[in-house]
C-alpha cells in the first residue's frame, strides 16, 4: 500500500466511514446512510481544503486514534473532543497538520455522542453504488473500523480551507424536534397523538445509526389492524408495537409496516445525531411549509 | 386514490391494490423518464408508492387526485428463473397450513408466476406476489436469528429470497444459489419492482 494511508490504532466504539451516502436506490431497499450530522461533517471537510463529498470518519462517543503514513491536514469537528498530536493537545474544530507517523488521538466526547475526522484527501475505500458510507442496516460499505484497520487516502487537492475556525453547534442539552402530523396519525388515539407533542420524552440507550428511539409515554392506536409496508422518509417518527417513538436516522430501513405518526424536518437531525442517551426530547408540531 | 403529506417534501400516494400500485408506479415512471416529474425516491410498496424528495409536493398532490392513471402495460418484462431446491425446514408447517402434501407445496409453488410488487427489509429482497390468497400463511411465532442467504420464503401473500444472512421470521420453504445482490454487478439487484419471477425445481425436490 502507498503511503496515502492511515493506520487505526484504536478504532473506538463505533467509528465508521461516511460521506454523503447513497439515496436514489430507495426502491431496492438500500438505506441512504451517510454521516448523521451532516453539517459537522462539511465543516470537518471544508476545514482540510477537501469537496463535500469526500469522505470522513465518524465516531462514536469515545472516540479513536490514527496514525497517518505520511503527513496530513486533519480536522476534527462535530461532538467536541480533546485531540492530542503524540501527546501534545491541538485544537479541536481548526485544521491541523499531522506528521507523518505521528499519532492522532480523538478523545471521548466531552459532550454529544458523534465526532468526525477528515483528514485531506478523503477516506478513499472503494465506494458502493457511488458512497463509501458505512450501512449498518444493510451492510454496505466498509465495515465499522477495528484496530488494525489501514483505510486508503485520497490524492490531496491543492484547495486550501476557506474558513480557519468556524462556530459549531453545542449538542443539545434539550432536544427539540419540530414535527409534521402525519402520514399515519390518524392511526393513533387523539389523546395519543396530544400525548406526543405536549407529554416530555428521553433518548433511549438503544438509540443507533437505524434510529434514535426514545422513552415515554406509549402511543395507544386507534387502528389495530396490520399496516401493509409502505414506503418510509428520513425523520420519520415511527411507532412499533411497544408505543415508543422511534425517529428514523440515516441507516434506516426503506420501508415499514409500523405506522408513522410524524415526520422530523430534515433540519433537526444532526441535534438528534448528538443527543446522549437520557436527554429529554421534546416533540413540536409545527406547519407544513 | 389519496395523497397523503410526509414532511415537507414527499408524498404518500395510497391506493386500493397492488394492481394500482403497480399502474401508478410505472406512470410515475414514466413520467420522471419524460422529464416531467423531478423526484430523489419513487418507492411503491403494497398499496402505495412514496415519492420523495419533491419541489412542491402540495401541487403534485392535488394534480394527483384528479389523475387518470392508466392500467400498468402488460408485463413484457423477461421472467427471471431461480432455481430452488424445496428443502426448508418449515415445509411441512407450510403443508399443513395449504392442507396439501409438502410435495404439493413445491408443486404449486413452482407452477406459480411472481413477479416483484416492492423491495425493502434489505437490499435485494424483493416481496414477490403470484399465490392466490389461500396460501397466505402467517410469521413464524419466534422469528429465527440467522436465516441463511439464498432461502426461499413465504409470509403473508409474499414469497421472498433472502438476499444474506440475516434474522427473519418468515417461513422457509427452499434454497436457491442465485445471487440477488452483488454490488460490484450491473444491476446490483436481481430483483427489482415489477420483475417476474419463476422458481425453477432443481435436485432432488
Amino acid at each position: 500500500m502507498t503511503d496515502r494511508a492511515l493506520g487505526v490504532v484504536r478504532a473506538g466504539a463505533l467509528t465508521t466511514v461516511q460521506d454523503l451516502g447513497r439515496p436514489g436506490h430507495a426502491h431496492l431497499g438500500v438505506p441512504r446512510s451517510g454521516a448523521l450530522d451532516g453539517p459537522a461533517a462539511a465543516l470537518v471537510n471544508r476545514l482540510v481544503g477537501n469537496a463535500p463529498e469526500a469522505a470522513v470518519l465518524e465516531t462514536t462517543l469515545n472516540g479513536c486514534a490514527l496514525r497517518p503514513r505520511s503527513a496530513v491536514t486533519v480536522a476534527v469537528g462535530g461532538a467536541p473532543c480533546r485531540v492530542t498530536v503524540d501527546g501534545r493537545p491541538v485544537a479541536w474544530g481548526a485544521p491541523l497538520r499531522v506528521p507523518a507517523g505521528a499519532l492522532l488521538d480523538v478523545g471521548a466526547a466531552v459532550s454529544g455522542v458523534r465526532s468526525y475526522v477528515a483528514v485531506s484527501g478523503g477516506i478513499a475505500v472503494e465506494p458502493v453504488l457511488g458512497s463509501r458510507s458505512t450501512d449498518l442496516l444493510s451492510g454496505l460499505g466498509p465495515p465499522p473500523l477495528t484496530d488494525g484497520t489501514v483505510l486508503p487516502l485520497g490524492r490531496a487537492t491543492r484547495l486550501h480551507a476557506r474558513v480557519d475556525v468556524a462556530p459549531q453547534p453545542a449538542p443539545p442539552a434539550e432536544l427539540v424536534l419540530r414535527v409534521t402530523p402525519g402520514p399515519r396519525d390518524d392511526w393513533f388515539t387523539p389523546a395519543a397523538v396530544r400525548a406526543f407533542t405536549s407529554r416530555a420524552y428521553r433518548v433511549s440507550p438503544a438509540s443507533n445509526r437505524i434510529g434514535l428511539r426514545t422513552e415515554g409515554p406509549a402511543l395507544e392506536r386507534a387502528v389495530t389492524r396490520e399496516l401493509p409496508s409502505e414506503g418510509v422518509v428520513l425523520g420519520a417518527v415511527q411507532v412499533p408495537p411497544d408505543g415508543r417513538p422511534v425517529v428514523f436516522l440515516a441507516d434506516h430501513p426503506t420501508t415499514g409496516g409500523y405506522p408513522v405518526v410524524a415526520v422530523v424536518r430534515a433540519a433537526d437531525l444532526p441535534a438528534a445525531a448528538q443527543a446522549v442517551p437520557g436527554t429529554p426530547v421534546r416533540f413540536v408540531a409545527v406547519r407544513r411549509r | 386514490m389519496r395523497a397523503l403529506p410526509v414532511g415537507d417534501d414527499a408524498l404518500l400516494v395510497e391506493v386500493a391494490s397492488g394492481e394500482e400500485a403497480r399502474a401508478l408506479h410505472t406512470e410515475l415512471l414514466r413520467r420522471r423518464g419524460e422529464g416531467s416529474l423531478s423526484v430523489r425516491e419513487i418507492v411503491p410498496a403494497a398499496r402505495t408508492v412514496l415519492l420523495d424528495g419533491l419541489a412542491d409536493p402540495a401541487r403534485l398532490a392535488s394534480e394527483l387526485t384528479t389523475a387518470v392513471v392508466p392500467p400498468a402495460p402488460p408485463r413484457a418484462r423477461e421472467v427471471v428463473e431461480l432455481p430452488v431446491r424445496y428443502d426448508g425446514p418449515d415445509l411441512a408447517d407450510v403443508a399443513a397450513h395449504w392442507g396439501v402434501t409438502p410435495r404439493e407445496v413445491a408443486r404449486i409453488h413452482a407452477d406459480t408466476e411472481f413477479s416483484v410488487a416492492f423491495c425493502g427489509f434489505a437490499p435485494g429482497f424483493g416481496y414477490l406476489t403470484g399465490l392466490p390468497p389461500r396460501y397466505d400463511v402467517p410469521r413464524r411465532a419466534t422469528p429465527r436469528t440467522a436465516v441463511p442467504a439464498g432461502a426461499v420464503a413465504l409470509a403473508g401473500p409474499y414469497t421472498g429470497v433472502y438476499p444474506r444472512s440475516s434474522p427473519g421470521g418468515w417461513q422457509l420453504i427452499g434454497t436457491t444459489d442465485s445471487v440477488l445482490w452483488d454490488h460490484t454487478r450491473v444491476p446490483a439487484a436481481l430483483l427489482s419492482p415489477g420483475t417476474r419471477v419463476r422458481f425453477v425445481p432443481v435436485g432432488n425436490s
